[in-house]
Formats: structure tokens, C-alpha cells, sequence
């Protein structure tokens, strides 16, 4: 048997690479440069890489084909969705690059080896030390996001949800503050990551079983044939999907997600929230739509199920939670209901709908926990949703962007999100689904109730007598929390451009 | 408004400019602020006078012009544009609006000028010229407008400006509730005209003036009927006649120039034109036309009862005001044979209340702003020019020839005679009963202020007004004293009109001699000169108001109980109405909604168990999931 060198077309991967290729750079940075120099090298290296892929992005517009001996799927959806991940990824960047807030330094541990509250600990943090390697780990995250949502077989899926998952384990388990939350958060993440990964291969081999291929077009093939075993293919079903349910926190897979959420640093869990959740459902989008499309009738009342369970008891958890970034993460888990909503109705307004959403819900994610790096007390983000009481006296000007952040996660009008959710909800009823627009409605009212509620507690009561402030508004963080709000306003007033954008963009190449 | 008007061009293109003046003075004295406090008043005053100005050059523009194309009409945009309904932002200048431009821009630049030196004190004098700017600027849109629509606008300008320059002095309560007080009966009568306005699109899609008179006639005779009353609760509200005038009287709480303005000669008359410019929807409805002249008398007794006992000298002026629109209410609800004296009294009414309003405003000023009769006395001393222009006010008033009241209440009694059988006797007496009790509270208010002895607080020092004041009350005189022989001389202003209001009507025989219509009247005003003259001359008047007096005295007193109704029909009621609604409010929609977010949260409160931050317990949950699912899936299949 002969050896064939691939074909792969190097243009229209050239995105991912180029986020790949500046992530070995900075792990060379890391190795060839003095300590105290990496942090001037590796912020403007980070950014340059994603600026330069998401150039080449808008260069290779408009490409529909397969590539990498089938492995790499680039086409409307793939380009939509890498060029929001790396937009998204570095404005998550610029809030990892902070450093202007934390007094100590920034936002992660001095010395990661050191045990918490050790002697180790101490002499690190009294040293002032500060590390890099979180900018390679996160170019390795956005790599692997960005071939997420382009993978066309099951392997390089998996591949691409392991390159984006395990620097993530370890980025969770850097928090400079309340290192025990930080590090629980990341084993527990890893832990179940791990469980997670093994029902998608567990799947994944189920349907190679069904189709004898672990490619997309053949899987889909199989199914128009009526090639192989049901049972193997409904098995591979579930069992894939569960791994890609956990992935984008859908009930009963979420539990991982307020935990993390609340231990890993803020700037993290900003850039993770918004770019997993993007690149797993657009995954979730590609393996449905093209691989699984002809056994739509077995797995949509299976994920219809899903979505309710996942908006309403997200919603649910959400109101009593006293946390901020525990708030955010239950409001995260909804969101993933009702994204569902668009994909459960398979049609192509389901699939611009679930684009447009995705994109606008990584920006005011993002935006969010920005605001939430920034009100802090002596001991680091006050997080506690008591101290967002007053705020709106104290900082009216970061009051009033995060109230516009939390209306645009709740969808209220003259917000992207309100576009969003109009998107996913008419496309679900479009498609016949009328009960999960019925409840995705009732639950989007849940929901505002715990957004409202944290924007009357911010203008409508007294701030606590020494409770947190805003000390400082950073450059950084600023220019972050300025592109979401501009994107959350502009894509709520005049959402026309991007969703012909979307539109002419929302189909599959197989 | 059968006239056909001539497209804009030359001067009529300055149309807008009469209106953009004042509004421009507005904008600029709000947005500058204190900044303006210096020159504000004169920019204000200069506005209100340029636009006089205009407004003189358009009269003579029209005077050109032969009587049919003498109306201009400038299209400015196109406002709405909804389906087949199209509102285009029209002005229209014709023979009746000229009137009131120049009525309002003149009396109004007087009044400016008087002003500066009245609010010379007030530390926020600027604020209230740009009040008084805007008043200008949407008293002209009002007369001004094409269409209901675009007259309803300067309606509720009007309306605003007169809400804010009442409370002017709202650190004041009562002030700032009196202003309330105005804005509310006015919203009443406000929802007369939007209903109006309403009609008119559902009935003939379309709300331009000349839209609807192309529609008048009997075929219509209905619709014009409801639209008339809708009307004519409008004018009700804005000119203060029965069943919505309480308003008025509190509404004095605004600085004087204020009262002689806006509440005495200008807005309060805007029923009075709504209704003569709305000529052809009463027309065409006899009955919605009976009641406005029912509205009409029961105002002029109603106004002249009131004034007969009040101390207060505004207040007094105010009630005359009242009665005095009643006259020409009740002239307009005689159709085409007394619009043009309805106008006639309204203009006339304008130079003389105004002169007398700020004759008032004179007194006050040199008396520490006291506004009690009881506490003035023997004024024509001290105070010589406010005494004569104020007594040339008075003959006026009560229809002494040769002044100006004279011809115009004479002409309005001679219709109401003229209207003809029962009705035509009832109108005219009680036309005449009123004249009479005019002369008396007029003579009244006069005896108390200037004659007798003096009754002054120690520390008061009555001194004339200075120049600035003075002035303008003296040009207003001028026009008290002449203004009625020059609009009845040959039926001049009847003439003037007719294009607009009365084309083609021919007057019949008249049921009285005109002279014997005017000798009775003169004989009803000698009566009430001499019962004042009894009452109040030959018994000294007392500086506090005498307790023990009859019961129409205090019925009188108590503005004949209008306030004690409105609170026991509409406003005790309607505190009911709000409880209610608001204890519905709070148990059961609160409560609803209370108990959904308490379901909720206790909801919330049980599923939370799930958490339990043990990682064990969230890998059993994932396997649950799964299990579940692939149960799912294959429950089909099994």
C-alpha cells in the first residue's frame, strides 16, 4: 500500500493554523525570553495572531468546500462562526491581559506548582511574580474552537473538542484568589470532561458501526440507505450527543458549569462562556444538520425534551442564586435552551436564527463578566450580588453598561438579544414546534426576572456602607466592554447587515 | 371656507416666520439658560415684535387683494402619510385668522414690554419670557393651522404654556396646584377636540378644514351634529364657559401679565375662533349650534353672578372674563349672523380686559401685590394714569357709547333679539340682564379701587407704575376707546369676514328696531351703575368682607358652588374609582404576580438541591442523562 501525502487546501484552513502557528510562537516566547519581558511580547503576539486569522477570515469569505481529505468542512457556518470566536477571543484576551486591577498583579495565580496557602505561595506572591503561558493556552482553546464547528468526521471532531477543552481545564485552575474554588473547579471540570469525552467516543464508534465510516456525507448517506442497524445508529445517536450536550451545558449535562464558572478567573470563564458555547453548538449544528439529518425524526423529540428542560430549569436555578458568576452561569445554561430551540427546528431559519444568536450572546456574555472584573473590595471581585447594590449611584456609567448587557441577555428590545431570541423562537414555531416556543416564551419571562432584578437592586437601592466600588476602569477592559456594548446596541437597532450576512451564509456544504 | 385660497408666493412664504419668531425666542432663552438672563427679555420682546411686524405686512398684502382670494396658504410638509390618510402641515392666513395674528402678536408685544419692568424683580424673569415666547409661537400655529390636526397642535401648546406660566410660581402649592387644576379641566375639553378630530377622519377621511366644509351640508347633518358638541366641549374647556370654567378663576395665580394675556384677551378666546372657524360644521346642526348658545348665556350669568362678590380685583376681572366669552359664545351659536360680532366682542374685549388686567397688575405693584379690593380705596391719587386707562377699561366694559364695548355687546344683544320667536326674546333678555349685572360689578370693582376712603395697609406706599408699564396700558386705551366705532363703522369687520364666515347670508328683518335694542341696553346698564353706586358709594365699604351677609352673597362668594359639584360628582367618585383600582392593583395583580415569583423562587429553592458541588453526584446525574436518553432513542425501537 502506498503512502499519499494528503490534499489539503492550505488557504482556507489557513485561519486555524495561523492561531496554531502564533500559539507555538508563544510557547518558543515562553521558552527563549526573560520572564520579566514575555508579557510585552506575548499580548501584542496573541492579538496580532487573531487579528491576522480573522483578516485572512474575511479574505476566504464566501468559500464552500470541503477539505483535508474531507476532514475540515469550510462554508458559510464554519466562516460565521470562527470569525465570531476569534473577535470574541480577543476581546476575552484583553481581559486576561489586564493587569491594571488586581493590586497584586492580574487576574492569575503567582505560581501555579505552588500548594495553596503554602510558604511556596507566599514567597511567589510576594515576589510579584506574574506568568504568561495563559495567552499560548488560550490561542490553543481558540484553535481548537475554531475547527469545532469546521469539523466534517467524527475523529476530527473529537480531536478539535479535546485541543480546546484541556487548555481550558488548566486556564480554570489559575484564579490568583481563592485558589482551593479555582482548583476544585478545575478538576471538576476535567473530571467530567473526561466522562463526557468518552460517551462521544462510546457514540462515535456506534456509528461507525452503523455507517462503516466516521465521515459526515457517509454517515448521511447510510441513513438515506437504510445501510446498517438502527439500533447501533439511534445508540451513536444519544451517546455522541451527550458529549456535545455537555460541552454546550444543556439539563441534566450542565452541572459542571456554575462551579467552574464561579472558580476559574473571571476573565476565563468571559472567554469561555462566549467561545465554547459557539463553537460546541456550532459543532452540534454540523453533526445534526449534515451527518444526522435523515434520522431527524428520531432525535428531534429527544432534544425537544432537552431545550424545555434546559430553558426552564436554568431559569429556575438561575432566580436564587446570591452569586454573580454563578447567576451568569445558570443564565448560560437557559441560553443553551434556547439556542436548542433553533437547531430542534431544522430548517434554514433555524440555523441563521442559531448563528445570529450565538454570536450576539458571546458578546454580551463577554460583556457581563467584564463589568463583573471591575466592582471589587479589598479581597478581589466582590462577586456577591449584594454588592452590586447601589452601583448604579456609585458608577452610573458601569451600572448602566452592565444593565445593558443583563436587557440583552434577557431580550428585551432595542438589544441584540431581543433580534436573537425573535430569530430562534419564530424559526422553532416556523417548524411546528409550538409547545417549545410556548415554553421558551414563559421562560424568557423567568428569566427577566433575575436579570431586572439585578438592575433595580443596582439603581434602586443604597449602595452598602464599605461595599465594593469601581476603583479603576482599566484601558484594556475598557476597549473590551466598549466593542460589546457597541455590538449589543448596534445588532439590537439595526440588525439588518449582519442577518443577511447570516442568511446568505446558513448552509451546509457536504 | 368654501374660499378657495392662492398658492403661496411672495410675502405669504413669511407665514412661517410668524410663528418661527417666537418659537425661535423660546428654544433659544430655554437651552441658554442663565446665560440669557441679561438680554432675554428683549430678545423675547424684539421676537414677539418682529413678528407683529409680519404680521402688519401680511395685512397689507391682503388688503391688495380682492375679498375672495384674499386667504393664503403656505404647505410647509407632509406630516403623516399613513395608507389613504395624508396630513400635510399647512398654514392658512385669511381674513379671521389676520385678526387674531395681530391681535395676539400686538397685545402680546405690549405685554411683553409691560413685562420687563412687572417681572423686573423675579431673579427668573428670562424663564418667564420664553414662557411667554412660546405662548406666542403656538397661539399663531393654533390660528394659523390648515386642519384640526395642525390647530389641535397649537392647542396643546397653548394649553402647556398656560399650564407652565399659572404655576409660574409654583414654590407655591396652591399656585402649582391651580395650575394642575387648569391642565386638567383643559384635558377635559381637550378630549372634545380628538374626538372632534376623530369624527371627522371616520366620517370623511380627511381633518383639513376645507376637507370637512367640502362635506357640509344636511347629507351630513348627524356626523356634523357630533362633531359640533365634540367642538364645543373643546371651546368649553379652553375658554372656560359652563360646565368647565372652574379652572379659570384659580388660574390667576399666574403673574398678571400672565391673566391680561393668555387668560383675558388670547387663549381663552381660542374657543370662540374653534368655533367661528369651525362655522361650517355648526351650520350644518342646528341643534350641536343651540347648545353652544346655551352654553353661551348660562356662562354670562354664571360669570357675571360670580363677579358680583368677589374681593379679589383678578378674580373679579376673571369672572367677567368668563361672562364676558359667554357673549361671544353665545353670538357665535347664532350661525352666520353673529360670527362676525362674536369676533368683533372678542377683539374689542382684548384691548379693554387687557388694559384692565394690567391696570390691575399696576395697582398691585404699587400696593405689595394685594390683590383685595377691601384693602384699596381712593387709588385715583395715587396712582392718576393707571386710574384713567382703567376707568376707559370700565366704560368699555359695561357699554357706555362711544367705547368700544358698546358696538360690539350691542350688536351681539341686537342678534340674540333677532334670532327669533321665544328663543329670540329669552337670549335677548338674559343678553340684556347680563349687561346689566356687568355695569354693576364693573362699577363695583371700580368704587373699591379708585374711590371711597383709602383702606391701605400701613406699609403700603401706592405709587404710579413706571413708563414701561404704563405705556403699554396707555396704547391699549386707545384701542378700548376706538376699536368698536372703527369695526362697526359701516359694518367694516362684517365685511371683512364675511368671505370666511357668513358667505351669502342675507340678513332678515330685524324682530326690534336697533335703536330700541340699544336704548334698553343703556337703560340695563344705568340700572346696575346705580345699584353699585348705592351699595357701594353711599355706604362706605368695609375693609373686611362682611360675615353676615345673604346666601346668594356667599352661593356667589363660593364661585355658585362650581367647586363643591366638581368635587362631590367627579372627584369624590373618581378617588373611589382609583382606591378601588388600586386595591385591585395590590391584591390581585401584585398578589398574582407576587405569588408566581414566590412559586418560583420556591421552585428554584427545591431543584437547587441538585447542586451539591459534589463532582460524584454530577457524574451520576450526566449517566442519568444519558441513560435517559438512549432510553429515549431506542423507546421506539424496544
Amino acid at each position: 500500500m502506498n503512502f499519499v501525502a494528503p490534499v489539503i487546501n492550505y488557504s482556507q484552513v489557513l485561519p486555524i493554523l495561523i492561531v496554531l502557528g502564533t500559539a507555538l510562537l508563544g510557547v518558543i516566547v515562553e521558552a527563549f525570553f526573560a520572564r520579566d519581558r514575555r508579557y510585552q511580547i506575548q499580548v501584542p503576539l496573541s492579538i496580532a495572531g487573531l487579528v491576522l486569522a480573522f483578516v485572512w477570515i474575511l479574505k476566504i469569505r464566501g468559500t464552500t468546500s470541503i477539505t483535508a481529505e474531507s476532514a475540515v468542512a469550510i462554508d458559510g457556518p464554519a466562516l460565521v462562526l470562527q470569525g465570531a470566536i476569534v473577535i470574541l477571543g480577543i476581546a476575552g484576551l484583553l481581559l486576561i491581559a489586564e493587569r491594571k486591577l488586581d493590586s497584586s498583579g492580574d487576574a492569575f495565580v503567582a505560581q501555579a506548582a505552588a500548594i495553596p496557602g503554602s510558604e511556596a505561595e507566599r514567597t511567589a506572591t510576594l515576589a510579584k511574580l506574574t506568568q504568561t503561558e495563559v495567552f499560548p493556552l488560550t490561542l490553543f482553546a481558540i484553535a481548537g474552537m475554531m475547527l469545532f464547528p469546521a469539523a466534517n468526521d467524527l475523529v476530527t471532531m473529537f480531536v478539535a473538542l479535546e485541543v480546546l477543552s484541556l487548555p481550558l481545564y488548566l486556564m480554570s485552575g489559575l484564579a490568583r484568589r481563592r485558589r482551593l474554588l479555582s482548583q476544585e473547579a478545575a478538576l471538576k471540570y476535567f473530571l467530567l470532561g473526561a466522562f463526557s469525552s468518552a460517551f462521544f467516543l462510546y457514540g462515535a464508534a456506534f456509528l461507525y458501526g452503523y455507517s462503516g465510516s466516521v465521515g459526515f456525507r457517509q454517515i448521511r448517506e447510510a441513513i438515506q440507505t437504510n445501510a446498517g442497524n438502527d439500533v447501533f445508529l439511534l445508540t451513536g445517536i444519544a451517546l455522541v450527543s451527550v458529549g456535545l450536550l455537555f460541552k454546550v451545558s444543556a439539563v441534566p449535562f450542565h452541572s459542571w458549569t456554575p462551579d467552574v464558572y464561579q472558580g476559574a478567573p473571571t476573565p476565563v470563564t468571559a472567554f469561555m462562556a462566549a467561545c465554547t458555547k459557539i463553537a460546541a453548538f456550532g459543532a452540534f449544528a454540523r453533526l445534526f444538520y449534515v451527518g444526522l439529518s435523515g434520522a431527524r425524526w428520531d432525535w428531534r423529540p429527544m432534544l425537544t425534551v432537552i431545550a424545555i428542560a434546559t430553558m426552564v430549569l436554568g431559569a429556575l436555578w438561575a432566580l436564587t442564586q446570591t452569586d454573580i458568576k454563578r447567576m451568569l452561569a445558570y443564565s448560560s445554561v437557559a441560553h443553551s435552551g434556547f439556542i436548542l430551540t433553533g437547531i430542534v427546528a431544522t430548517n434554514k431559519a433555524g440555523l441563521s436564527g442559531t448563528l445570529f444568536y450565538l454570536v450576539t450572546y458571546g458578546f454580551t456574555t463577554i460583556g457581563a463578566f467584564a463589568i463583573v472584573t471591575l466592582v471589587r473590595n479589598a479581597s478581589g471581585e466582590a462577586t456577591h450580588i449584594s454588592g452590586y447594590a447601589g452601583l448604579g449611584k456609585r458608577s452610573p456609567w458601569i451600572a448602566m453598561l452592565l444593565s445593558l448587557f443583563l436587557l440583552g441577555l434577557a431580550g428585551i428590545p432595542l438589544t441584540s438579544g431581543f433580534v436573537a431570541k425573535f430569530a430562534v423562537f419564530s424559526a422553532a414555531y416556523e417548524s411546528g414546534s409550538t409547545a417549545l416556543v410556548i415554553f421558551g416564551v414563559l421562560t424568557s419571562a423567568i428569566a427577566a426576572f433575575f436579570y431586572i432584578r439585578l438592575i433595580v437592586l443596582m439603581f434602586f437601592q443604597d449602595p452598602e456602607e464599605d461595599g465594593p466600588t469601581v476603583a479603576a476602569v482599566p484601558l484594556m477592559t475598557t476597549a473590551a466592554i466598549a466593542l460589546c456594548a457597541t455590538v449589543t446596541l448596534v445588532l439590537g437597532i439595526l440588525p439588518n447587515a449582519l442577518v443577511h450576512v447570516i442568511d446568505a451564509a446558513s448552509r451546509f456544504v457536504f | 371656507m368654501e374660499a378657495t385660497h392662492a398658492l403661496a408666493s411672495g410675502t405669504s412664504s413669511l407665514l412661517v416666520w410668524l410663528i418661527a419668531l417666537p418659537a425661535l425666542g423660546a428654544t433659544i432663552l430655554l437651552l441658554a439658560g442663565r446665560r440669557s438672563d441679561k438680554w432675554g427679555h428683549l430678545l423675547a420682546t424684539g421676537l414677539s415684535g418682529a413678528s407683529f411686524v409680519v404680521g402688519v405686512v401680511e395685512l397689507f398684502k391682503m388688503l391688495s387683494r380682492d375679498g375672495e382670494s384674499r386667504g393664503v396658504a403656505q404647505h410647509l410638509f407632509t406630516w403623516i402619510n399613513a395608507g389613504s390618510f395624508r396630513v400635510e402641515a399647512g398654514l392658512l392666513l385669511d381674513q379671521l385668522s389676520i385678526c387674531f395674528v395681530l391681535l395676539i402678536t400686538g397685545v402680546g408685544t405690549l405685554i411683553h414690554v409691560y413685562s420687563i419692568a412687572y417681572m423686573e424683580h423675579d431673579h427668573d424673569r428670562r424663564r418667564f419670557f420664553s414662557y411667554l415666547n412660546l405662548f406666542i409661537a403656538a397661539m399663531l400655529l393654533l390660528v394659523l393651522g390648515d386642519s384640526f390636526l395642525n390647530l389641535y397642535v397649537g392647542w396643546e401648546g397653548v394649553g402647556l404654556a398656560s399650564y407652565l406660566l399659572i404655576g409660574f410660581w409654583n414654590q407655591k402649592p396652591a399656585y402649582a396646584t391651580a395650575a394642575k387644576k387648569a391642565f386638567v379641566v383643559n384635558r377635559i375639553g381637550d378630549m372634545g377636540l380628538s374626538f372632534a378630530i376623530m369624527i371627522a377622519f371616520t366620517a370623511f377621511g380627511t381633518v383639513s378644514f376645507q376637507g370637512v366644509a367640502d362635506h357640509a351640508g344636511p347629507d351630513h347633518k348627524q356626523v356634523m351634529t357630533w362633531m359640533g358638541l365634540a367642538l364645543l366641549l373643546a371651546a368649553a374647556g379652553k375658554s372656560a364657559q359652563f360646565p368647565l370654567q372652574s379652572w379659570l378663576g384659580d388660574a390667576m395665580a399666574g403673574p398678571t401679565p400672565v391673566s391680561a394675556l393668555i387668560h383675558a384677551a388670547t387663549m381663552v378666546t381660542a374657543g370662540v375662533y374653534l368655533i367661528t372657524r369651525s362655522n361650517f360644521v355648526f351650520d350644518s346642526a342646528p341643534t350641536a349650534q343651540l347648545m353652544v348658545v346655551i352654553v353661551g348665556v348660562v356662562t354670562l350669568l354664571f360669570g357675571a353672578l360670580i363677579g358680583t362678590a368677589k374681593d379679589d380685583i383678578k378674580k373679579a376681572l376673571a369672572a367677567s372674563t368668563m361672562s364676558q366669552i359667554g357673549y361671544m359664545v353665545l353670538a357665535a351659536g347664532l350661525g352666520p349672523a353673529g360670527y362676525a360680532f362674536a369676533i368683533m366682542h372678542l377683539l374689542t374685549h382684548g384691548f379693554f380686559k387687557a388694559s384692565m388686567f394690567l391696570g390691575a397688575g399696576s395697582v398691585m405693584h404699587g400696593m405689595n401685590d394685594e390683590v383685595d379690593m377691601r384693602k384699596f380705596g381712593r387709588l385715583r391719587v395715587a396712582m392718576p394714569i393707571t386710574y384713567l386707562t382703567f376707568g376707559l377699561g370700565y366704560l368699555a366694559i359695561i357699554g357706555v357709547p362711544p367705547f368700544s364695548g358698546f358696538f360690539s355687546k350691542d350688536k351681539i344683544i341686537e342678534a340674540a333679539f333677532n334670532a327669533g320667536g321665544a328663543r329670540g326674546w329669552i337670549i335677548g333678555l338674559a343678553a340684556l340682564l347680563g349687561a346689566a349685572i356687568t355695569a354693576f360689578y364693573m362699577t363695583r370693582v371700580m368704587v373699591m379701587t379708585f374711590f371711597g376712603q383709602k383702606r391701605w395697609a400701613d406699609d403700603a406706599h401706592p405709587h404710579e407704575s413706571p413708563k414701561l408699564m404704563t405705556a403699554p396700558i396707555i396704547i391699549l386705551s386707545v384701542g378700548s376707546i376706538a376699536a368698536g366705532a372703527l369695526f362697526a363703522f359701516g359694518s367694516s369687520l362684517q365685511q371683512w369676514l364675511e368671505p370666511v364666515v357668513a358667505r351669502g347670508f342675507v340678513e332678515g328683518e330685524p324682530a326690534l328696531p336697533p335703536i330700541i335694542v340699544s336704548i334698553m341696553a343703556l337703560v340695563a346698564v344705568a340700572l346696575g351703575v346705580a345699584l353699585a353706586y348705592v351699595k357701594y358709594v353711599r355706604v362706605p365699604v368695609e375693609a373686611v368682607a362682611p360675615a353676615n351677609v345673604s346666601i346668594w352673597t356667599r352661593f356667589a362668594r363660593r364661585d355658585l358652588l362650581q367647586d363643591a359639584f366638581n368635587e362631590a360628582v367627579f372627584m369624590r367618585p373618581g378617588q373611589y374609582l382609583t382606591r378601588a383600582l388600586s386595591f385591585f392593583d395590590r391584591k390581585v395583580v401584585d398578589g398574582a404576580v407576587n405569588g408566581t415569583g414566590a412559586l418560583f423562587g420556591g421552585l428554584s429553592v427545591r431543584v437547587r438541591r441538585v447542586q451539591t458541588g459534589y463532582v460524584r453526584t454530577y457524574a451520576l446525574l450526566i449517566l442519568f442523562g444519558a441513560a435517559l436518553v438512549l432510553a429515549a432513542m431506542l423507546a421506539a425501537r424496544i
